[in-house]
C-alpha cells in the first residue's frame, strides 16, 4: 500500500505532470464540457419548446430537434438551403482566393517583378482588417434601396439601382471573402516556395527543360501540399464566418449555416441552432482531418527543402508592367477602396447623400442631437462607444496574455512529457477548439454556461464568459506557439538549473519565462489582434455590459446607422493594423 | 577506506517498447574517475542521467554517498535538485539571458548564500578557470571553448562531491579538445570529486579514466583500468571498439599441438598460427585478433607469418598505418619506425604468439588463457 502511495507521489511529483493534469482539467471544462452540454440540450425538450410543440414537457428527454431539423417539412429550410449555401460559398472562395494568393506567391517569391517586398506586407493587409469590414464597404457601394435604407455609392452616382444579385446573396458573399482570404493562400504558398531549393528546379532547366514544363512537373508538385493545405483551412474559415453572410446574405433570405445558428438562437430554438452548430462543427472536424492526414503524407516535401541556397528569378519581360497594374488594382480593390467607401460613410451627413456637401464630423465628434441617430453623440465622445472600445481593449488583453501563458504551460507539458500519453493528451485537447468554427463555439458556451450547472455558475452575461471563450478559442495558436519556443529552448537549460538545485517556481520564473517569453510577446499580439475584430465567436455571449467594438458595429448596422457602423469599423482598422505593424517589428510571422 | 560513492543496482530505463538500459550492476569508489564508453544510442547518456536524476528508471535501485536516491521496489525517488551532483552537458546548457557571472552564481543564489559570499566564490572559480575578464559577456558571445569553461566553473562553484559529464568534450575542435582533457584531469585531481564521463571517444577513455566501462546496447560489456580494457578485451565488442586502428579479426579452427610446449594453435586455409593459449577444446570455432602496432614486418617466411600485399600506406607524423592484403581479407599495421615500402610490394607479417587473444566464436567471449 505504502509502496503504491510513494510510486503515486513519484508520479505526481514531476512538475510537467501536475501541469498536465490541471491543463487537462481545465481543457475539460472549456471544451469538452460545453460540446457535451451542447449535444445533451439537443436531445431535451427547453422552455422555448412549448411554442413549437404542444407535447413538449420541458426537461424531459426527445427526438424532437433532431427530427425537426433532419426529417421535418422544414429541413428544407433549416438544414439543406443553408448547408448548401454555407459549402458553394466556401468552395467558390477557397477556389479564388487559392487562385489569387498562389500566383501572387508565385510572382513574388519566384520572378524579378519589381516592389516585391512591398507587395509581400501589403498583400496581408486585407486579412488583417475583419472580413465584415469587406461587406460592409460592399454595402455601402452596392447597396441598393429596394430592401430598404440608404442606397450606396453606385445608385448614387449612377442613378441606376443596382440588382439583387450585385447587392445580396451569393456574388457579393463570394467576392469579399475572397479578397478577404487570398492573403492566406499568399503566406502558405509564399512560405512554401521559398524553402524550395531553386536547385531542383535549376537541374530540371540543365536537362534541357522549358520554363513552363520546370513549373508544372517540378515546381507545382512541390507546392501542392502547400496549395491544398491552404484551400481546405480557407474552405473550413469560412464555413464558420458569421458577419459577412449575415450582413450580405440574411436581407434576402440568403441563409448559411452561421446565419441560421444565429437566428435560431435568437429567436428562441437554441436547441435547432445547437445540431447545426454540432453540424457545422463536425463537417469543419473532417476538412481539417483531412488536411493533416495529407500533410502527414506528404511531409517529404518539406523535408527537401534545404537553406542558405539562392533563388533563381523568372523574367517576366513585357508581361511586368501589365501585372503589376493587376496587382494595383487588386489592392486599391481590397484595402483602399474599402478603407475609403467606410471612411467616407462616417462622414456623410445622409447616408445616401455622398456629396462634399452632405460631409460632416458629427458621427465622430459631434455633440448628442435628437436629429440624428435618435439623439446618439459622435462615436469619440459617446460614452456606450467608448464603454465598447475599453471592454474590446480589456478583453483583447485578458484573452491574449491568458492564452498567451496557458500556451507557453502547455508547451512545457507537451515537450517535457514527449512521448507520453498524457503529453499527446494535453496536445491533441489544446488544438480542439481549432475545429470548431467561431459561430459553434459560442453556441457552445451559450449551452453550458447561460444557467447553472453543478459547480459552474451562470456566466452568461459576465465580462468572464466573453473572454473565457476567446482564450479557449486561441488555444491551438498559442499552444503551438508556445511547443515551438520550448523545443527550440531545450531541456537541458532546465535540467542545468535543476541539478543545481533550483525548485520548479525558480526554474520556470528564472529560466523558462524569460527565454520563452521573446516567442510569447509576438503571441500575444496575435491574440490581441485576433480577438479585437473577433465577432462570430462573441456575438451570441455578449449583453450590453460586455459589448466590444466588434459587436457595436454589428448593432448599429443592424439598425441602419452606417454612419457609426463605420466609424467603428475605421476605429478597429487602424487598432488592428497598427498592432499588425507591431508585431512584424516584433518579428512575428504574420497572422495566420 | 574507499567506500563506493555510487552504487547502481540492476537499473533498467525502457523508452516504450526500446529497452535503453538493461539490468545494469556497478558501483564507483571515491575519488574515482569512471568513463562510460559506447558507441551513439547505447545508454550511456541515459545511465548518467539516471544518476543525476534527471530520468526516471524503470526499475532498480541508485545510492549515492550511501542514500538511497532512488529504488522502484520501495518507491523512492529523490529529486535531482536534491542529490547535490554536479553535471556538464554536452551543449553546456549555459543560460543566454544571463552574463557569464549570473550563470555561474545561480547554484549559489539559489541556496540563498549572502552576496558577499557569492562574489568571492564566483570570482575564485573564474580565475581557477582562466575566465577573468569575460564575467559580464553572455554566452553567445564567446566561444565554443570558453563556454565550456564557463560550463565547469558553473558546475565547479557549488564544490560537489560528485562530477557527471555527458560528451562535454565533442562540440570542441581537436586542438582545444587536448587542452580541455588536460584541464578536466587536472580538476579531478585537484577537487578530487568522484568523476562519472560520458563519451564516445575512445581515446579520451584511455587517457582520463581509472576504469572504463564499455557500453553496448543497454549493458555494460567491461568495466575494467584502460589498460586492461585494451589489453585483454572481454568479448570481441570491446575488442573491437577499443582501439584505431581497429584490431585485426581471423576467424579459424583451434588445433591442439602434438607437443607439450608449444600452445594451441589456429588454422584457417593453408596457414597456422600458434598461440599461447593452452586450454582450448580442439576443433572449437575461434577468433584469433592482435592489435595493429603487434604486427612486425619480417623478411621471409617462419613460422607465425602470414603472407601479403601492401594496399595502401598512410602516413601520419611519426607513425604510420599501412593496409595489407592477405587473400581475402585486409590486416591494419601500425608501424612506428621509417619504412620504405610501395604498394603492391609483397611482405610477410610476423604474428607474435603472446600477442594473440583468442575469443569464443560462438559466445564471442575471450578465452582464458
Amino acid at each position: 500500500m505504502s509502496l503504491l502511495f510513494g510510486r503515486v507521489r513519484n508520479y505526481i511529483r514531476r512538475p510537467h505532470i501536475v501541469i498536465s493534469l490541471i491543463l487537462l482539467g481545465i481543457l475539460l471544462i472549456v471544451v469538452i464540457f460545453p460540446f457535451a452540454k451542447m449535444v445533451k440540450d439537443s436531445f431535451v425538450w427547453q422552455f422555448a419548446d412549448l411554442r413549437l410543440s404542444r407535447s413538449a414537457e420541458p426537461g424531459g428527454l426527445t427526438l424532437f430537434h433532431w427530427k425537426r431539423v433532419f426529417v421535418s417539412s422544414l429541413t428544407r429550410n433549416i438544414l439543406v438551403g443553408p448547408l448548401f449555401n454555407s459549402v458553394t460559398t466556401s468552395l467558390s472562395v477557397s477556389i479564388c482566393a487559392m487562385f489569387i494568393g498562389s500566383v501572387l506567391a508565385w510572382l513574388v517569391a519566384r520572378t524579378n517583378l519589381p516592389f516585391k517586398k512591398m507587395i509581400a506586407t501589403v498583400a496581408v493587409l486585407p486579412y488583417v482588417i475583419p472580413s465584415y469590414i469587406h461587406a460592409l464597404a460592399w454595402l455601402n457601394l452596392f447597396k441598393n434601396d429596394r430592401i430598404g435604407g440608404a442606397a450606396g455609392v453606385f445608385q448614387y452616382l449612377t442613378g441606376v439601382s443596382p440588382p439583387d444579385w450585385l447587392s445580396y446573396g451569393y456574388l457579393p458573399i463570394v467576392v469579399t471573402l475572397s479578397i478577404h482570404y487570398f492573403p492566406f493562400t499568399f503566406l502558405l504558398v509564399s512560405a512554401a516556395l521559398t524553402s524550395i531549393d531553386s536547385r531542383l528546379e535549376e537541374s530540371g532547366e540543365i536537362l534541357g527543360a522549358s520554363r513552363t514544363h520546370i513549373l508544372r512537373r517540378i515546381t507545382f508538385p512541390l507546392v501542392l501540399p502547400a496549395l491544398l493545405s491552404s484551400f481546405i483551412l480557407t474552405f473550413s474559415r469560412v464555413l464558420g464566418t458569421f458577419g459577412t453572410p449575415y450582413f450580405l446574405g440574411t436581407p434576402v433570405r440568403y441563409y448559411t449555416l452561421s446565419t441560421q445558428i444565429y437566428s435560431n438562437i435568437i429567436n428562441r430554438v437554441p436547441s435547432v441552432g445547437y445540431i447545426l452548430a454540432f453540424v457545422l462543427i463536425v463537417i469543419s472536424s473532417v476538412v481539417i482531418y483531412i488536411n493533416q492526414r495529407m500533410i502527414g503524407k506528404s511531409k517529404s516535401f518539406v523535408t527537401i527543402a534545404g537553406k542558405g541556397f539562392r533563388v533563381t528569378e523568372t523574367p517576366l519581360g513585357r508581361l511586368t508592367y501589365p501585372l503589376l497594374v493587376i496587382i494595383a488594382l487588386l489592392f486599391l480593390a481590397s484595402v483602399v477602396l474599402p478603407f475609403l467607401l467606410i471612411l467616407w460613410q462616417t462622414l456623410t451627413l445622409y447616408p445616401d447623400d455622398y456629396s462634399i456637401r452632405n460631409l460632416t464630423l458629427l458621427f465622430w465628434i459631434g455633440e448628442a442631437n435628437t436629429a440624428f441617430a435618435e439623439g446618439e453623440a459622435g462615436i469619440l465622445r459617446n460614452p456606450a462607444i467608448l464603454g465598447a472600445a475599453w471592454n474590446s481593449i480589456k478583453l483583447a488583453l485578458t484573452a491574449s496574455v491568458l492564452a498567451g501563458f496557458l500556451g507557453i504551460f502547455i508547451g512545457y507539458a507537451v515537450v517535457k512529457g514527449r512521448n507520453t500519453k498524457l503529453a499527446f493528451a494535453v496536445e491533441q485537447m489544446s488544438f480542439l477548439p481549432y475545429l470548431v468554427p467561431g459561430i459553434a463555439f459560442g453556441a457552445l458556451y451559450l449551452a453550458l454556461f447561460s444557467h447553472r450547472v453543478g459547480p459552474l455558475p451562470a456566466l452568461y452575461g459576465t465580462f468572464f464568459l466573453v473572454a473565457l471563450v476567446c482564450i479557449a478559442k486561441n488555444l491551438p495558436f498559442t499552444g503551438r506557439a508556445g511547443i515551438t519556443s520550448m523545443l527550440q529552448i531545450g531541456s537541458e537549460l532546465e535540467e542545468a538549473s535543476e541539478t543545481l538545485g533550483a525548485r520548479w517556481t525558480m526554474r520556470f520564473r528564472k529560466i523558462i519565462l524569460p527565454l520563452s517569453i521573446q516567442g510569447a510577446i509576438s503571441g500575444f499580439i496575435l491574440v490581441f489582434i485576433t480577438v479585437m475584430r473577433e465577432l462570430s465567436l462573441i456575438i451570441l455571449l455578449v449583453t450590453p455590459e460586455t459589448r466590444t467594438l466588434t459587436t457595436m458595429t454589428f448593432r448599429y448596422q443592424e439598425q441602419g446607422y452606417t454612419q457609426f457602423s463605420s466609424a467603428i469599423s475605421v476605429l478597429i482598422i487602424v487598432i488592428v493594423v497598427f498592432g499588425e505593424l507591431m508585431s512584424r517589428r516584433m518579428g512575428a510571422k504574420g497572422s495566420v | 577506506m574507499t567506500a563506493n560513492i555510487i552504487e547502481v543496482r540492476n537499473l533498467t530505463k525502457v523508452f516504450g517498447s526500446v529497452v535503453a538500459v538493461d539490468n545494469v550492476t556497478f558501483s564507483i569508489r571515491e575519488k574515482d574517475f569512471l568513463i562510460l564508453l559506447g558507441p551513439s544510442g547505447c545508454g550511456k547518456t541515459t545511465i548518467l542521467r539516471m544518476i543525476a536524476g534527471l530520468e526516471i528508471p524503470t526499475a532498480g535501485e541508485i545510492h549515492i554517498k550511501g542514500r538511497c536516491v532512488f529504488s522502484s521496489d520501495r518507491g523512492i525517488l529523490v529529486p535531482a535538485r536534491e542529490r547535490e551532483v554536479g553535471l556538464v552537458f554536452q551543449s553546456y546548457a549555459l543560460w543566454p539571458h544571463m552574463t557569464v557571472f549570473e550563470n555561474i552564481a545561480f547554484g549559489l543564489k539559489v541556496k540563498h548564500e549572502n552576496s558577499r559570499t557569492i562574489e568571492t566564490k564566483v570570482q575564485d572559480v573564474i580565475e581557477y578557470m582562466q575566465l577573468g575578464g569575460l564575467k559580464g559577456r553572455y554566452p553567445q558571445e564567446m566561444s565554443g571553448g570558453q563556454q565550456q569553461r564557463v560550463a565547469l566553473a558553473r558546475m565547479l562553484v557549488s564544490r560537489p562531491d560528485i562530477l557527471l559529464m555527458d560528451e562535454p568534450l565533442s562540440n570542441l575542435d581537436a586542438k582545444l579538445r587536448l587542452e580541455m582533457r588536460a584541464e578536466i584531469k587536472n580538476i579531478h585531481a585537484q577537487t578530487g570529486a568522484t568523476t562519472v564521463y560520458v563519451t564516445h571517444d575512445q581515446v579520451e577513455g584511455q587517457t582520463m579514466a581509472s576504469d572504463i566501462a564499455v557500453i553496448n546496447r543497454g549493458i555494460i560489456e567491461q568495466m575494467a583500468p584502460p589498460k586492461t580494457v585494451y589489453h585483454r578485451p572481454a568479448n570481441l565488442f570491446v575488442a573491437d571498439f577499443i582501439g584505431s586502428p581497429t584490431i585485426n579479426l581471423i576467424e579459424g579452427r583451434a588445433v591442439a599441438q602434438g607437443n607439450d610446449g608449444d600452445g594451441i594453435s589456429i588454422t584457417r586455409g593453408a596457414c597456422t598460427l600458434t598461440t599461447a593459449y593452452r586450454d582450448i577444446p580442439s576443433g572449437l570455432d575461434v577468433v584469433a585478433a592482435i592489435r595493429p602496432e603487434h604486427i612486425m614486418i619480417v623478411g621471409e617466411e617462419r613460422a607465425n607469418t602470414l603472407p601479403g600485399e601492401v594496399r595502401t600506406i598512410l602516413p601520419s607524423g611519426s607513425e604510420t598505418v599501412l593496409r595489407v592484403r592477405h587473400e581475402d581479407q585486409m590486416f591494419s599495421l601500425l608501424v612506428r619506425q621509417e619504412i620504405s615500402l610501395t604498394p603492391g610490394q609483397r611482405i610477410h607479417m610476423y604474428l607474435p604468439p603472446e600477442h594473440i587473444l583468442v575469443f569464443d566464436k560462438e559466445t564471442g567471449d575471450l578465452m582464458p588463457l
